[in-house]
């Protein structure tokens, strides 16, 4: 039910919000929205800890851009060939990184996600460097090119919500019980059985592919793609969308990234120091609601039980 | 310059930068082994130290006399910290600690930046001898004062830790929490103790290290991280591990930079530590008992 509203609210902002901007605003909100999804997918339900997928992002962003800047590959390939790159970094990343927990595997995917920050920024002859790579072509659907902000909007947000109901679909299905029983107690489930290691290392495959994907949108969209733009700080926002989201279900991490995409534009007299609201963001929200604004939600529930559907989770 | 001359720049340039992770190092073991919370603010602590030297520095004081105001200024930091944010949440699990550190650690680059900019700042050194030939290396006087008080710094923690009745509560309480209560040790104030120290430490690595490197505010976590890379090869909870690491780190790290590419030199860290989670997560010296469930 959540997804109709959703959907109609999706399909009816275009045709009450004109103005090119904030058409703008919001396909950066759906770009950061599907990163986000993948995120709680492995951070609520695996519960594993990513603090590189910002990496993902920029291999999927650099590999469009790349290809179909330097050798005049079709963009939609270049898109596939960035996926087919991420799965295969991902599981090389993933397999050993998943044995880690906690800090050791926040440390591994931190380091991990810096590594790539300086190849993209190294690797002059292929990403041009520091200053960017430049003059991205635009995605193009069989003769229209897709180069209005209303086009990406569309576009975004339908991919938004094929990975949305893809992951609603692997929450409640076998797998999803069986990555909700490693996040309680990965010892347990083991003992019963379940092959944790499996679907830990499918859940962050896919959440990278997620992170590819939107990183590719980002690249032909901006037709522009630097090695800042993917800096730590971004992977570290990311997660900050999905722990302000409330670390309960998918659609906390939907609300952290509508709101991480819109607070700084509102607030614009804090451009630079976005940075300052983040950490006080995630430190406060730690404090106060570790289990994220969710929690929230849950506490109204408890005091109006007869309101709400008995929670299994 | 003679390549053996060149051998010895290198290699005086990897054990300075080496010492800084050493004591980097040393600072995630404190914490870790009084929590076992690994202080994701760690290289924020660094940073802030050579911040609060340079707002000194502005007073015109004695030199040691800002040095031990700014190690005393980040050290209260530290403890308001743990006060503040680490002590009502020792009950959550690890992924709150995490998310906690890491905020600490955004929110204090964003401070730093609010306050000093994003300019890089350069601390005057703090010997004034000229730099003078080693080996046919070229050595600076600012990397003579590192390994001193690196040196220095373990010195004094081996003393604290072995001889006084301080130290030794703290080792009690990283031992066997329980067993420490019962004979009259306080764990949280010992915990508050490790961050105090822990901040301290970070903030001397800063003051030694910012009249080479220079300082800025996005420092914080490059250091954090190649601080851990270090602490982890020499095996989590290892000061002699810690140091010998942070300057085989150093020393790797300094000769990529001279005979591969200087761009390249944050790689090495970051692919030793990768290497080292990956493969050896208990460190070169630590033992290999895996963890029983």
């Amino acid at each position: 039910m959540p997804i109709f509203i959703l959907a109609t609210f999706v399909a009816a902002f275009p045709l009450l919000v004109g103005s090119n901007y904030y058409r703008s605003v919001m396909v950066f909100a759906g770009i950061h929205a599907m990163v986000a999804i993948g995120l709680a997918l492995l951070l609520v339900y695996a519960g594993q800890i990513s603090l590189g997928h910002g990496a993902f992002f920029g291999i999927g962003a650099y590999a469009s851009g790349i290809l179909s800047v330097k050798f005049g590959v079709n963009p939609w390939l270049a898109l596939v060939v960035g996926v087919v790159m991420v799965v295969v970094v991902a599981y090389g990343i993933g397999r050993p990184s998943l044995k880690l927990s906690g800090h050791y595997l926040a440390m591994a995917t931190l380091g991990f996600g810096w590594l790539a920050h300086i190849f993209f920024n190294e690797q002059i002859g292929l990403t041009d460097g520091p200053s960017g790579l430049t003059g991205i072509p635009n995605l193009t659907l069989w003769r229209f090119k897709l180069d209005t902000d209303l086009d990406y909007y569309l576009l975004v947000w339908f991919v938004f919500f094929i990975f949305l109901s893809l992951s609603l679909n692997i929450t409640q299905s076998r797998v999803g019980r069986a990555l909700r029983s490693i996040h309680d107690d990965e010892i347990a489930s083991k003992s019963l059985g379940v092959d944790t290691a499996k679907y830990k290392i499918q859940i962050f495959v896919l959440s990278a592919v997620f992170a590819s994907v939107a990183g590719s949108l980002y690249a032909h969209y901006l037709t522009f793609i630097s090695p800042s733009d993917v800096r730590i700080y971004f992977s570290i926002k990311l997660v900050v969308m999905v722990v302000i989201g409330g670390m309960t279900n998918l659609w906390g991490a939907l609300i952290g990234a509508a709101v991480l995409t819109i607070l700084p534009e509102v607030l614009t007299i804090f451009e630079d120091y976005d940075i300052l609201i983040f950490g006080g963001i995630l430190v406060l929200m730690m404090i106060f609601m570790p289990k994220g604004l969710g929690a929230k939600i849950v506490f109204l529930e408890r005091l109006y039980p007869s309101h709400t559907k008995k929670r299994y989770s | 310059m003679t390549p053996s001359a060149q051998v010895a720049q290198y290699f005086i340039t990897g054990i300075t930068i080496g010492c800084i992770y050493a004591l980097v190092a040393i600072g995630f073991n404190i914490i870790f082994n009084a929590t076992g919370i690994i202080n994701l603010a760690q290289g924020e602590f660094v940073m802030l130290g050579a911040m609060t030297m340079l707002l000194f520095s502005n007073f015109h004081l004695p030199l040691i006399i800002a040095f031990l105001l700014s190690t005393a200024a980040v050290g209260v930091l530290g403890a308001i910290f743990q006060r503040l944010i680490i002590d009502p949440l020792r009950n959550e699990g690890m992924a709150v600690l995490v998310f906690v550190t890491l905020g600490v650690s955004i929110l204090l680059s964003g401070l730093a930046m609010f306050i000093w900019g994003k300019d890089s700042y350069r601390l005057p050194v703090m010997l004034a001898v000229k730099p003078f030939s080693f080996l046919g290396a070229s050595l600076h006087s600012q990397s003579l004062v590192v390994m001193g008080v690196t040196l220095s710094v373990v010195a004094l923690l081996t003393l604290f830790f072995e001889k006084t009745l301080a130290g030794q509560a703290i080792k009690a309480c990283s031992i066997n929490q329980m067993a420490a209560r019962l004979v009259g040790i306080s764990p949280r104030r010992m915990v508050l103790f490790s961050f105090v120290l822990s901040a301290a430490i970070g903030a001397i690595a800063g003051m030694v290290i910012a009249p080479i490197t220079m300082m800025e505010y996005d420092r914080g976590p490059m250091l954090c991280l190649k601080g851990f890379a270090a602490a982890v090869l020499g095996g989590l909870g290892s000061s002699a591990g810690a140091v010998l690491a942070g300057f085989m780190i150093g020393i790797f790290e300094s000769f990529s930079a001279g005979y591969i590419s200087s761009s390249y030199k944050d790689a090495v860290a970051l692919i030793v530590l990768l290497i080292m989670l990956f493969w050896r997560p208990r460190g070169i010296l630590g033992s290999s008992e895996e963890r029983e469930v």
